[in-house]
């Protein structure tokens, strides 16, 4: 029951973020003009900007909500968020490399935003190895790395600093411009690491328990840690490499997925996807109608708007740490 | 399950917890496990049940290495009930005791009726039958570890480890779980190995006592052997009183502190 009403958010907000913008059409002229493919100007922009960055958005936002899902298991921490892993860090100073050193390779943004995300998260947990991962010790070692890593961006932006313009909407998560090809370049890890989160999503459960007791149920507990931060890792790479380093939605998708559906990974990781894909396109549609004709990026609205809502919730519903 | 620990040395990274450690439970036995702070109780209890590598030695489970179990045929015979524990938040009871069920677990992970009838017998025997959709964090100490308890019963083991199952519990929730204990005993035929703080308990509900002093076995038998005025001063260097109950069972009244200060 609360699965379909999740999944009704989720079309509304795909139906509110398709309809509004720049260009305004009524639901059933959107659906003709996609239907006649007449190659008209309003064709153009539904087909070429609108659809694919309202799909892209909805990926990013499921797949921030699956890492953060993940992350709070494994870490067993409320507070854990795709970034804490180091991947918004190394996925931010890769692409900021990119864009202010090597602007004549933009089409490298993508992938260079990708592997500097699972790069640092590889670090993150070799730096976090000692006979054994401890959670408190990868924590540690991923605000450690973020931090050094971040350290660095600012240094390439502050001697770039004529360039930074354009980084901003990177580094504060955008999805203006984004086409076909964006979607094209990240959806097969998305849905890759959708699926793997979904398969082992029952042993995240028993994880939770702590390690001690996930050994007594006979889980393998290292083997199946790594396989669950590959996972969050390679969602929340592709992610952040499509929109820059969107924050929040990995925080808070989780936890109002929580208060609706309960605390089993098996339900509680489509749930968060479905709201994940729901926060990203209602904040960015809003970012598209408040001020026409410039818009503000689904990073601002999302972390404008989030919190407040967050915490209004929190208060309303009982909720033990 | 029979078990037998042959010559059993581990610890943590270059530190040394357990020397040469041995004793045997036989089937359908309840033993308590007692020493002083850091003896090595828990570290024992952890490498019986395959939290930790053993540097040396052997453990038997019904004369089978625990090293040629694969880890599921093991969690299936062997269940085990750590002090270090996560309670996930929004967790309810039904949910944690239907984890039990992991290592039996089938394709796609989803319960079956056998499964559903053990879980049910678990709760029921448990009483936390009306409390099945609470969620943890909204129970007292004594239901939380009841509830922690049926999920290791929903592993339906031969062989139970409990590590400290009624610390930080009042008198009458012990007996409680003390009883639950021995009631799983007698019902399945459950072995049971636990560490237990309080000696006067340990004493009255178990078959054999093993009493453990710097990383070694001190003795090991029935309570009334092994709880005496001597091996209370050798091991926990307290001057001790030892009576007898009408049964012939040992209870100790602890009068003070033996240890000697070389400052005095």
């Amino acid at each position: 029951m609360a699965f379909l009403a999740l999944l009704a958010l989720c079309v509304l907000a795909f139906m509110f973020s398709v309809r509004f913008g720049e260009l305004r059409l009524g639901l059933p002229e959107i659906v003709t003009t996609l239907w006649r493919r007449d190659g008209g100007l309003d064709y153009q922009i539904l087909w070429h900007i609108r659809l694919p960055r309202v799909l892209l958005g909805a990926l990013v936002g499921a797949s921030f909500a699956v890492s953060g899902v993940i992350l709070q298991g494994v870490l067993r921490n409320p507070l854990a968020s795709p970034g804490i892993i180091g991947v918004s860090a190394g996925g931010g100073l890769a692409g900021i490399v990119v864009m202010v050193l090597l602007p004549r390779h933009g089409g490298a943004m993508v992938p260079a935003a990708f592997a500097g995300s699972l790069l640092a998260a590889l670090l993150v947990y070799v730096l976090s190895w000692k006979r054994g991962v401890s959670t408190i010790r990868l924590i540690l070692a991923g605000v450690a790395v973020s931090a050094m890593l971040g350290a660095l961006s600012s240094a390439v932006l502050l001697f770039n600093a004529e360039k930074a313009g354009g980084v901003l909407d990177f580094t504060i998560g955008s999805l203006s411009t984004r086409s076909w090809r964006h979607v094209e370049q990240v959806w097969p890890y998305m849905a890759l690491g959708l699926l793997m989160a979904q398969a082992l999503c029952g042993r995240l459960n028993i994880l939770a328990l702590g390690d001690d007791v996930a050994v007594g149920l006979g889980l393998q507990v290292e083997r199946v840690r790594v396989a669950l931060l590959a996972t969050a890792a390679l969602l929340a790479a592709a992610a952040v490499s499509a929109v820059g380093l969107l924050g929040f939605v990995g925080l808070i998708a989780p936890h109002l997925a929580r208060m609706v559906i309960g605390s089993d990974n098996r339900f509680l990781l489509p749930a968060a996807a479905l709201l994940g894909a729901t926060l990203v396109m209602a904040c960015d549609s809003v970012g598209r109608v408040v001020m026409p004709p410039s818009e503000l990026p689904v990073g601002i609205i999302m972390a404008m708007v989030g919190p407040p809502f967050f915490l209004w919730l929190l208060r309303k519903v009982s909720y033990e740490a | 399950m029979k078990l037998e620990v042959n010559k059993l040395t581990g610890g943590y990274g270059a530190e040394l917890v357990l020397d040469g450690v041995e004793f045997s439970v036989p089937s359908g036995a309840i033993v308590s496990l007692v020493g002083p702070n850091g003896c090595g109780k828990s570290t024992l209890l952890k490498l019986i049940g395959r939290v930790l590598r053993p540097r040396a030695g052997d453990i038997l489970l019904d004369g089978r290495s625990l090293s040629a179990f694969r880890g599921g045929d093991c969690a299936r015979c062997l269940a085990m009930l750590p002090q270090h524990r996560h309670e996930p938040a929004g967790l309810s009871v039904g949910e944690l005791v239907a984890y039990g069920r992991f290592p039996h677990r089938h394709a796609l992970g989803l319960l079956n009726d056998d499964d559903r009838r053990i879980v049910d017998e678990v709760l029921a025997m448990t009483r936390l039958t009306a409390l099945r959709s609470r969620h943890l964090s909204t129970l007292s100490g004594g239901e939380r570890q009841r509830a922690w308890i049926a999920m290791t019963l929903a592993q339906t083991p031969r062989l139970l480890l409990l590590d400290e199952p009624t610390s930080f519990l009042d008198i009458c929730c012990q007996f409680e779980i003390i009883e639950l204990i021995k009631e799983l005993n007698a019902r399945g035929g459950t072995t049971v190995l636990m560490v237990l703080h309080d000696l006067n308990l340990a004493a009255a509900c178990s078959d054999q006592m093993i009493m453990m002093k710097e990383r070694k076995v001190y003795c090991a038998g029935a309570p009334r052997n092994v709880l005496t005025v001597q091996n209370l001063r050798a091991v926990f260097e307290i001057d001790a009183r030892v009576n007898y109950d009408d049964a012939g069972c040992p209870y100790c009244l602890a009068m003070g502190s033996a240890r000697k200060r070389d400052h005095a």
